[in-house]
């Protein structure tokens, strides 16, 4: 294997060929260098998508912050290289190294990587290959890194489930620690490495495929899964930190333009809304909140440190955090004359939303983004997303008369029980906004129409629906390119392929492992740039492997079908979603669950960790007495036994 | 108060562009905490003034900027709190506080000094010198048009090996606006190849 020396010094004559070398270089402000010969566990953390993109996510930042804070551990940071860079390096004969020590992947004692969405699958492998690490699970040995990946789509870990040896489901920053920690303890026992394995397995929050076997029924629908091990957890329960760490204000500073140069900083986790489109809604409940204090401290923190001009005050759903007034005052007073640019998306449609973009003073008045997700109200009790039609209208009359020019809606099509009329009604609301932005300031309003397709995700209320046919979405989408047009609109969508992709591995079982090989092998990879996503390529990988991509997609799940991913417990019960799923039908909406509780099961699952963390820093009710209903209960046993 | 700094560009660097770099100095003089001038209007704009635009993966020991503070501080603190919150791969050389009035740092500039590192040896590079110096017209073609570097290279000589042997040149070439001499088109014309060449600025010269 190749020193970093060598890897160094070959790099010098092959980055001056390459486009934007700046991403494969490291060394940026804050970025953390240890001498590697002196630490214990090596942790490589892998964005599976190049730098540009990577250096914008939140939980990498996080981890390599936890994971450098140790004494006994190090994080260095990899990306996938773009198509020229992965060239260079196969015909140079390079591993894929990492950007601070110039290491091998294959030199790291762990490897992880973020899987918030599933167009990242065949950059993974392709990042396995490109490093000297074998692809599948199942041909790793002692002397190999263990491979690890979490983020959001690991909640249906199955269609990785051969490339991965454990994944994480749910919240990082405490299960690092104990993964670390496992991985040191066998190493010093010396031991095979299935028993490595076996000891992450008793991680509250790990999940090892490799432990468990799928049973499928005769038409090929799933049945079971069956433990290989006794000691395995079934189900595998997510996840959480009771409470928010205080946020992370190390951030390394890129050298180069990436997507978002700002300071990030979470103020809340969670979210109370009950969207039934919404994954991240679903799988990362209890809403839990930092304080004021904490997140203008933090503000001020990053900022000296890195330099920044813009902060994101992140979350699923701003207008929804509790003293959202309080800490856009605090944010807007503390500070203004300093020329940063502040974000605070996911504000609520209603005119308080621009009441709250006031008082951040952020002196820039370009887009007002509102996320209706569904142009009638009918559609929008389906979804639970209610707001009324009245509503959005002066809501975009109050920010038109603000200063801003533009307005950005964000769709999408494809919804459950979808007709044409609601395809429609989408430009028709574009055009009564954009009515309302003529009335105040004339011909200078715009409207900027985002329509996605909507994918049926796992752990949703819309787990059972099927996605659009690529015949429907085109229809749809030519009913909107014809009737979204003209002077003052302007509409964007995705590619239906593209959407189709997503569909398929979303709610994909052990057989589409390997579709994703086979697909990796011939050439797939970047399936996230339309520009290189190849359909012909994963539509001969199905066909291969003999699986129809349409079983994945298009077919209505009976009600009673089990599902690929219920062994992978997110605490809200399937009984709840199945409910959610049924009033969607009848247009029943629920309500903010700050305002009642639905017992969707976080709270019985987490009850303990509740009561120990009382008041506001939880927004589900207070947990009181210690008799919980046993029939209410899923999975508790095992988070008792682990906690 | 308009203050010229004169800084390097090293290592670390080198993959940052001028757009970048334009960023990377609204970053450092805002960890500093000093207060930085900005241009009115809807997106204001940070009062930074870039001497010269270095190429793309070229280091330099000899860069300089030309910045607007809102309020008068003395040189010697902007120099110390410059010095504290710089970025790897670029160091401060010099500040000094200059006329306001005078002209931008780019209608000023004339040429610019730098040392050539040859990673492959050229053989007979003594005579190749001697050939392009020589010569009354050096036609290139760049970007699909036709120029001649000739007059564009004011001095062009060889240095000392450095201790591993590898060879090295000295070119200073002309960098007025739409005159400049581009040290890699100088390998080219020399038979060698960019990519195995490092390039170094040693000196930018004004008027």
């Amino acid at each position: 294997m190749l020193n970093p020396d060598d890897i160094s010094r070959r790099l010098e004559t092959i980055l001056p060929t390459v486009e934007k070398p700046g991403r494969y270089t490291g060394g940026e402000l804050n970025q953390v260098v240890k001498n590697w010969e002196a630490i214990q566990t090596h942790v490589a953390l892998v964005f599976p998508d190049i730098y540009d993109l990577g250096m914008s996510n939140l939980g990498l930042a996080i981890l390599y912050d936890l994971i450098n804070g140790r004494a006994d551990a190090l994080a260095e940071r990899f990306f996938s290289p773009w198509v020229d860079m992965e060239a260079a390096l196969r015909q140079a004969g390079l591993p894929l190294y990492s950007l601070e020590s110039k290491h091998a992947l294959a030199d790291f004692d762990i490897i992880g990587f973020s899987l918030p969405y599933e167009t990242l699958y065949t950059n993974t492998l392709n990042i396995l290959d490109m490093g000297g690490v074998p692809l599948f699970s199942a041909e790793r040995h002692e002397q190999h890194p263990l491979v690890i990946a979490g983020g959001h789509a690991a909640y249906n870990p199955e269609p990785m489930h051969a490339f991965i040896d454990a994944f994480v489901i749910g919240e990082g920053e405490e299960v690092i620690h104990e993964i670390i920690a496992a991985h040191q303890a066998w190493e010093s026992s010396g031991k095979l490495r299935s028993e490595l394995l076996r000891s992450l397995a008793k991680i509250w929050g790990v999940y090892v495929p490799s432990l468990y076997t799928a049973h499928y029924e005769e038409g090929g629908v799933f049945e079971s899964m069956e433990k290989l091990d006794p000691e395995a957890p079934l189900p595998v329960v997510k996840r959480i930190v009771p409470k928010l760490l205080p946020p992370t204000t190390n951030f390394i500073v890129p050298y180069i333009d990436t997507v978002h140069n700002r300071v990030p900083i979470e103020i809340m986790r969670g979210c109370t809304r009950g969207c039934r489109f919404c994954h991240a809604g679903m799988i990362t409940r209890p809403v839990r909140e930092r304080s004021v204090e904490e997140v203008v401290n933090a503000i001020e923190t990053a900022l000296s440190k890195t330099g920044f001009e813009e902060v994101g005050l992140l979350s699923l759903s701003s207008s929804d955090y509790t003293h959202i007034l309080e800490l856009v005052t605090a944010v807007g007073e503390g500070f203004t004359g300093r020329h940063l640019s502040i974000s605070l998306p996911s504000l609520r449609i209603e005119t308080f939303s621009v009441e709250l973009m006031d008082a951040l003073k952020d002196a820039r008045r370009g887009g007002f983004t509102l996320a209706p997700e569904a142009a009638t109200e009918r559609m929008r009790e389906i979804i639970n997303k209610p707001v009324s039609t009245q509503q959005l209208l002066e809501t975009a009359r109050a920010i038109y008369s603000r200063g801003y020019t533009t307005i950005k809606l964000y769709f999408m099509i494809g919804h459950p029980s979808e007709t044409i009329e609601d395809v429609q009604a989408i430009a028709d609301l574009c055009k009564a906004v954009l009515a309302e932005g003529r009335k105040v300031i004339g011909k200078r309003a715009q409207v900027n129409a985002g329509v996605s397709t909507f994918v049926p995700k796992p752990h949703t209320p819309f787990q059972w629906t099927p996605c659009d046919t690529i015949e429907q979405i085109r229809d749809k989408q030519e009913l909107l390119k014809h009737a979204v047009r003209g002077p003052g609109l302007k509409l964007s969508w995705n590619q239906p392929e593209d959407t189709l992709l997503e569909a398929w591995l979303s709610r994909g079982d052990r057989r589409l492992a390997e579709v994703i090989y086979q697909a990796w092998r011939h050439g797939a990879r970047f399936d996230a740039w339309h520009e290189l996503f190849r359909y012909d390529v994963w539509m001969d990988a199905f066909a291969r492997i003999g699986l129809d991509p349409a079983f994945y997609t298009h077919r209505e799940r009976p009600i009673d079908e089990t599902f690929p991913w219920e062994h992978i417990s997110t605490t809200v019960r399937k009984k709840f979603l199945m409910e959610d799923y049924l009033w969607s039908q009848r247009g029943k909406t629920r309500v903010d669950c700050r305002q009642r509780c639905f017992a969707c099961g976080i709270l019985p699952t987490f009850a303990d960790l509740r009561r120990m963390n009382p008041g506001e820093v939880w927004q589900c009710p207070e947990v009181k007495n210690k008799r919980i209903p046993v029939e209410e209960i899923f999975a508790l046993e095992h988070v008792r036994e682990l906690g | 108060m308009r203050i010229r700094i004169h800084f390097s560009k090293t290592e670390a660097m080198r993959y940052t562009g001028h757009l970048d770099l334009h960023r990377a100095w609204e970053r450092w003089i805002r960890r500093a905490g000093l207060p930085l001038a900005y241009s009115q209007g809807f997106r204001p704009h940070p009062h930074i003034n870039l001497g010269s635009a270095l190429p793309l993966g070229f280091t330099s020991q000899d860069e300089v900027v030309d910045i607007w503070l809102e309020v008068e501080i003395p040189q010697e603190q902007i120099d110390e709190v410059l010095q504290h919150a710089a970025p790897p791969g670029m160091q401060v050389n010099s500040v000094i506080a200059v006329d306001e009035h005078l002209p931008t740092l780019q209608s000023l500039l004339q040429a610019a000094e730098y040392e050539i590192t040859l990673l492959e040896p050229l053989p007979e590079l003594d005579a190749r010198l001697e050939q392009l110096c020589r010569a009354e017209s050096l036609p290139r073609q760049r970007r699909g048009k036709s120029y001649d570097l000739r007059p564009l290279v004011h001095a062009l000589r060889r240095l000392p090996d450095d201790p591993s042997g590898q060879q090295r040149l000295l070119a200073v070439l002309s960098a007025r606006e739409n005159a400049t001499g581009r040290p890699e088109e100088v390998v080219l014309a020399l038979g060698g190849e960019p990519a195995l060449a490092r390039i170094h600025r040693t000196r930018l010269i004004f008027q």
